[in-house]
């Protein structure tokens, strides 16, 4: 009898276990099924149609006749709960799915504020799809925006309101952005590039009450009481896994579900996969979450993977990247990371992974600023273990290679640590760049 | 700079992007379709990307917009490995 799996949450984690599901076993029967209204979507597309980069009929990277190709099933409904023992998930229209391997991919959602005020009509995120219309239409009648929060998702939001002709007060609560995972120079460029791009950015400033009037925003007051004057509080402090449904059927959770090396949970016919999985970084005790798309589509490979054999290839979580723009500067953040999530978010941001490193102890940083771009290299005893390329990315793709492959460096460790060292140029001599790259 | 020399540089450039490829490294896409939308000639650019491979379509004119506008900067020009068409079907490619 053909197999049935069922894929809960319609996000890439799950797209990705359907597509590797269905090229194993093209008897299977394969159902998604999620709450999102708008189904499967490129959410880091989101933050590119806000500022008018792409419009909103182009983020979709599957039409309803790609599914259908596939044989896969997609229904828009949510998953109310799992009856482990009889394997069946109980949908909220009242529909009854059965299955022989599930797969829970609910992924993770933004955290509120916890502020009095945060009820008032104003109060926005950028989180999904219905999030990015609400935005651009309010955007039209507004004149000022108030954002608050950190990591990705808050300049994401910031800059989308600078296009669309708002006038824009980003709150820091520290002296300097995304201070755990950017040095003081790289957070400078950035804060740099936000006000020429006409943010204001506001340091040490603490939101501490909304205010409003008829029941919308008119203001914010900060923790020095001083008061702000706008239309809308945009939030982004974080997302946390949407682990409800795996715990109320009585899985091991911690911050997310807890899966194995094959992403099982403990239940043999459960995996998991995405946002809301909660993986051991490989060769180590340490679990982690990560909130990225490129994991969420291996994660959901992987699971896929076991899903339609036996669970035997293991989830590597590598040296996962982020490549993404912040005040216009493209940046990639290679197996580096600080320490905790900063003063400005409550949960890891969008776009953050945990299995990047603590720069720690034994581990020296140098860094490198030269006309195209901004190089940061976290140095091991003979690897490079880390690092932060702002602007041209060129070097970026080599030292993705010579991070991944713990490449030993020894020949240019001494070189690296010289003052003034030209880290591009010394990285590229050693290491001649990705076959691909054309040189003219 | 002499103009022999501006028409030296210019069709070593031509020459290059007349025999590359649009290469994408697919670990670094997040599907936001921005490629696909800026291609002057419709090219699901985005679709090459999920499935890892270069955008090798007679009707690329390599006029890099997508390598231009894509957020994270994970296209780029590369050479056609010497023995391949650079059309699908066999065509040889006369530069």
């Amino acid at each position: 009898m053909a197999r049935r799996h069922l894929l809960i949450g319609s996000g890439p984690a799950s797209v990705a276990a359907a597509e590797m599901i269905r090229r194993l076993d093209d008897r299977a029967e394969i159902t998604i099924v999620g709450d999102e209204p708008h189904g499967y979507y490129s959410r880091p597309g989101l933050a590119y149609y806000l500022a008018k980069e792409v419009p909103e009929d182009r983020l979709f990277p599957f039409a309803r006749k790609d599914f259908e190709r596939l044989n896969v099933e997609l229904l828009i409904d949510r998953a109310a709960r799992i009856d482990r023992a009889a394997h069946r998930v109980k949908l909220e229209s009242g529909r009854d799915l059965p299955y022989d391997r599930l797969l829970v991919a609910t992924g993770s959602q933004a955290i509120s504020a916890a502020v009095p005020g945060v009820e008032l009509d104003g109060v926005v995120k950028l989180d999904n799809l219905d999030d990015a219309r609400d935005l651009i239409r309010r955007s039209r009648d507004a004149k000022t925006a108030v954002v608050v929060g950190g990591g990705i998702t808050a300049l994401e939001i910031a800059e989308g309101l600078v296009a669309r002709r708002l006038r824009v007060h980003y709150f820091m609560r520290k002296g300097r952005y995304w201070s755990n995972v950017l040095s003081e120079a790289e957070s400078r460029i950035v804060e740099q590039g936000l006000r020429e791009r006409g943010v204001e950015i506001h340091d040490h400033t603490e939101l501490v009450r909304i205010l409003g009037e008829n029941g919308r925003v008119a203001g914010v007051e900060t923790a020095d009481g001083t008061r702000i004057d706008c239309d809308l509080v945009a939030v982004a402090l974080g997302v946390r896994p949407q682990k409800e449904l795996a715990e109320a059927a009585g899985l091991d959770c911690e911050r997310g579900i807890l899966v194995d090396e094959h992403l099982r949970s403990s239940d043999s016919d459960i995996f998991a996969a995405g946002d809301v999985a909660e993986v051991c970084q490989t060769g180590t005790e340490r679990r982690t979450l990560e909130i990225l798309w490129n994991s969420a589509l291996a994660k959901g490979r992987i699971a896929g993977l076991n899903m339609a054999t036996e669970p035997r290839h293991a989830y590597d979580s590598g040296t996962p990247l982020n490549v993404t723009r912040l005040a216009g500067f493209e940046i990639t953040i290679i197996g580096l990371v600080g320490s905790g999530l900063g003063a400005d978010l409550q949960g890891p941001s969008r776009g953050d992974s945990e299995t990047w490193k603590p720069v720690g102890e034994d581990e020296v940083v140098v860094e490198s600023h030269g006309e195209t771009g901004h190089v940061r290299l976290s140095l091991g005893e003979n690897t490079i273990a880390g690092a932060v390329v702002m602007g041209d990315q060129e070097i970026s793709f080599p030292l993705h290679e010579i991070i991944r492959e713990r490449a030993d460096v020894s020949d240019i460790l001494t070189k690296l640590q010289e003052p003034a060292a030209r880290i591009a140029e010394i990285v590229h001599e050693f290491w001649p760049g990705s076959k691909a790259a054309l040189s003219v | 700079m002499t103009p022999s020399k501006w028409f030296k540089t210019d069709r070593a450039e031509l020459a290059a992007l007349a025999t590359a490829w649009v290469v994408p490294e697919p670990t670094r896409c997040v599907q936001c379709g921005i490629c696909s939308f800026s291609c002057p000639m419709g090219i699901d650019v985005r679709r090459h990307v999920w499935l890892g491979e270069p955008v090798r379509d007679k009707h690329c004119l390599t006029c890099g917009e997508c390598v231009a506008r894509c957020p994270r900067k994970l296209l780029r020009f590369g050479r056609i490995p010497s023995g391949v068409s650079a059309r699908p079907g066999g065509e040889a490619f006369h530069g």
